[in-house]
């Protein structure tokens, strides 16, 4: 099998660790500040995009690979590292530009499939 | 009938209980008073296309098996006071819609049930009814719809939230007959505490629970030990505790008789509910299910019924006020 | 005890009355979930490794795929299952911000396919994409008066 020989099995513990992380820093906020589930994710877009302003969110992801992009904060350093390529290449308009055009597929899956499910499904009761 | 003191009306000729009916959803039914209910539903839907129709539904078939178990042609039924917890209380009315008796919609949040008894029940010794029926009910999925998230959102409820009761319950009241009879009723304040937390209504109700119960005692003159049972409406497990703890600072004992509907529908170990039941549903179900047979058998002979609501809505709370709550009281005596 | 007669009084006896979550085996279950949901992102990232597309396409692809395994999930009526257990294991991750996109469509159906699904949609992630896309301009704006090679503050 020449695709798992392939396989670089650190970044998935890397990925499975600094994922699993970020995610505890979810759960304390949860249980210790009864944020909401849209603050909390509000929270984690928004530092997302700040560190990735600042240029340290990419050296985590660098590191951690999906560990770090697939959470939210991953979503939002997205947002902003968009926005500055566009700034670099068209000016004062790419920080209208860049942020959307960069994230643009996970928004839209999001909203297709949303959709999607809204046909096919119906919510049922919590049942345990 | 008379008044006792600031809150409390005294009936000369007791309202009796005529009748009751409780339907309730799948949860409740797995419950420990399943074998009380008339009769549970499997599906949450109820064959309906949505969680309000749903709703509706259960209150207009509890409220027409109520009749026909009752006996009691309709059309000499003189009144209908109903509520729940939904925008405009449109469950009740969309509900009833054909039922064809005059009909007042009352939002007391979960003391609506209550509330009812005691409007019905002046109604009646006031001579303008000689029977009344009052109905209420609440659905866990439009209750989470309006109140809080999409059922299917994979969000944590903390340990002090509590569980929305799904089903209806419904009550006959009559100027004549064997009993249970409606002896006194004790109109609540709005008490508010400062609570702010839309998790922790437990909390937010309890502070209003107490000073009926203890308004009620002082009108009437009685003490706790009075009653078989003192049944408050739904403030689930934390509530239970803070309550009888704030009535042990005030000088009552109520730990002998006291319970909560919210405790009892559900089985806290077994059911996941966290903190208890709670919804306009709750009261009605249990006191028309349980509480009702248990009047009946005569297991109960004296009992304090107070259903507790707290008075908010998502707006509200979106815009940072706390909670203020009520809590209406009735004693029923065989 | 003491009576209590101020809301303060009342909401300290009120905190201590009420239990605290679990935090210790939530933060256990988060970060195992969160851990494994970042993990089978890595592991796609490695299947378009190693057929040869750049990183960025990848990661793309990792979003889209985590996003319909979040939205197969939510449509089975399985990620509130997930959600309850997980916490913010399931919440952080991308597939948390496609639950809050899907649930809501599924939820509001019942007021019709515009109205309902189309503008309830964004009740959760509406404000995930104001304040992320706000950000976004913000320092985009900023990266422009500054226009140093990158805003690198480490």
């Amino acid at each position: 099998m020449d695709f798992f020989n392939n396989i670089d099995w650190s970044m998935l513990i890397k990925a499975f660790v600094v994922g699993g992380l970020i995610c505890v820093i979810g759960q304390i906020l949860i249980d210790k500040t009864k944020l909401t589930p849209a603050r909390i994710l509000v929270i984690f877009v928004t530092s997302g995009a700040i560190l990735g302003g600042l240029g340290i969110y990419q050296k985590l992801i660098n590191f951690a690979g999906a560990g770090a992009s697939v959470p939210l904060t991953g979503f939002g350093n997205l947002l902003a590292k968009g926005a500055i390529e566009k700034v670099k290449s068209d000016g004062l308009i790419g920080a209208f530009t860049g942020g959307i055009s960069a994230a643009s597929a996970g928004i839209t899956a999001a909203i297709v499939f949303g959709y999607i499910a809204s046909l096919i499904s119906k919510p049922k009761i919590k049942k345990q | 009938m008379q008044k006792l003191g600031k809150q409390t009306i005294k009936f000369d000729n007791p309202i009796t209980i005529t009748e009751t009916c409780s339907i309730v959803g799948p949860k409740e039914g797995e419950g420990p008073l399943s074998k009380y209910f008339d009769k549970y539903v499997e599906d949450e839907f109820w064959e309906e296309k949505t969680w309000e129709k749903a709703e509706s539904k259960f209150i207009k078939e509890t409220v027409n098996s109520c009749i026909t178990k009752s006996g009691i042609p309709s059309n000499t039924i003189d009144y209908c006071f109903a509520g729940d917890l939904l925008n405009q209380c449109i469950s009740s009315s969309f509900g009833l819609r054909e039922l064809a008796i005059p009909f007042y919609g009352i939002f007391g949040a979960c003391s609506t049930f209550v509330e009812g008894m005691q409007l019905a029940s002046v109604f009646i010794d006031g001579n303008a009814a000689n029977h009344a029926l009052c109905a209420a009910s609440s659905h866990f999925c439009s209750a989470e719809k309006q109140f809080r998230f999409p059922l299917e959102l994979g969000n944590q409820r903390p340990p002090s939230a509590q569980w929305t009761v799904t089903g209806s319950g419904a009550a006959l009241l009559s100027k004549n007959g064997k009993g249970p009879f409606i002896t006194t009723i004790t109109t609540g304040k709005i008490v508010d505490m400062g609570i702010k937390d839309a998790n922790s209504m437990g909390a937010a109700m309890a502070p209003a629970a107490l000073d009926t119960l203890i308004t009620h005692f002082k009108d009437t003159g009685r003490n706790p030990s009075y009653y078989d049972a003192i049944l408050t409406g739904d403030l689930g497990h934390i509530g239970k505790e803070i309550l009888t703890e704030l009535a042990e600072t005030k000088g009552y004992n109520i730990k002998n008789n006291y319970n909560d509907c919210g405790v009892l529908i559900f089985d806290k170990n077994e059911q996941d509910v966290h903190s208890g039941g709670s919804g306009c549903g709750c009261c009605a179900t249990v006191f028309s299910g349980y509480v009702f047979n248990m009047l009946k058998q005569k297991k109960y002979k004296k009992i304090l019924l107070i259903a507790t609501g707290a008075l908010t809505n998502s707006t509200t709370s979106q815009q940072g006020e706390s909670i203020p709550g009520i809590a209406h009281a009735v004693s029923i005596e065989v | 005890m003491k009576p209590i007669n101020t809301p303060k009084e009342y909401q300290e006896y009120v905190d201590k009355k009420t239990p605290n979550s679990p935090i210790t085996r939530n933060c256990i279950y988060a970060f195992i979930v969160g851990g494994f949901i970042c993990c089978i992102g890595q592991f796609i990232m490695e299947i378009c490794k190693y057929r040869g597309l750049n990183t960025e396409i990848s990661s793309t692809i990792v979003s889209i795929i985590l996003i319909f395994i979040s939205m197969f999930l939510t449509a089975l009526n399985l990620f509130n299952k997930i959600g309850k257990f997980a916490g913010a294991g399931s919440l952080v991750p991308i597939t948390g911000f496609a639950n809050s996109i899907v649930s809501p469509a599924m939820e509001y159906k019942s007021e019709g396919y515009v109205m309902g699904v189309g503008a309830k949609m964004f009740t959760v992630a509406g404000p995930v994409l104001v304040y992320g896309i706000s950000t976004s301009v913000l320092v985009g704006i900023l990266y422009l008066i500054f226009n140093t090679q990158s805003i690198t503050l480490v």
